[in-house]
């Protein structure tokens, strides 16, 4: 009986995981702008892995690799925001233009669009 | 089982990575791209362990998590500085 419950835990999470890391990918895939992909990609770093990582965790209990992979876990939570964050700040500051809609009658924003 | 679906599903992800950073119109989007595609390896490595059952692999996966972060930020600090802070230029 809990063997089964710990099964059906762990293969729940990891579905979920599984779930957010392909919408996560396909948004990086099919965004229009940095911006945007960002949010897809930390959707990925924090979604996904997190959710994976749950159930691997489940799957294993309460030993020294659960510990290391809750370590992992923590760790994505406070440097992937960072990481996200930087990216952003750096594109700002180079001077990479956002697409939007008082954008788009400008040259560079339909190019970025056609690319994609 | 499910942890087969997972790395099959990280291969997947891994391959869709790969294409945006092979055509990302500007350097910001190769750089997330081998941000996501750093933490899919690592994933990757985590459930390659518990698939072979040697869960030890998580050693390998908690360095290459630490590795990724810094990788960003060094490439990011390239970027918008032009150098890795040799004369601290840096915070302006």
């Amino acid at each position: 009986m809990m063997d089964m419950l710990v099964l059906v835990l762990s293969g729940l999470s990891i579905a979920i995981g599984v779930v957010a890391l392909l919408i996560g990918s396909l948004g990086l895939i099919k965004l229009p702008d940095v911006y945007c992909r960002i949010h897809a990609v930390g959707m990925i770093d924090t979604a996904g892995a997190s959710f994976i990582i749950l159930g691997m965790i489940i799957h294993q209990g309460f030993s020294l690799v659960s510990f290391k992979l809750a370590l992992i876990c923590v760790l994505w939570f406070f440097t992937s925001p960072i990481a996200t964050h930087a990216v952003a700040q750096v594109a700002h500051k180079m001077g990479v233009k956002p697409v939007g809609r008082h954008l788009v009658k400008s040259a560079p924003a339909k190019k970025s669009k056609g690319k994609s | 089982m499910m942890m087969i679906v997972a790395i099959t599903a990280c291969a997947v992800c891994l391959v869709m990575a790969l294409v945006r950073t092979a055509l990302g119109p500007t350097a910001f989007d190769r750089v997330l791209a081998v941000n996501a595609i750093g933490t899919l390896v690592i994933l990757g490595i985590a459930l390659h362990g518990f698939i072979m059952g040697r869960p030890e692999f998580v050693d390998i996966a908690l360095l290459y998590a630490i590795l990724n972060f810094i990788g960003t930020f060094a490439v990011l600090k390239i970027f918008s500085t032009g150098s890795l802070g040799d004369h601290s230029t840096g915070a302006k």
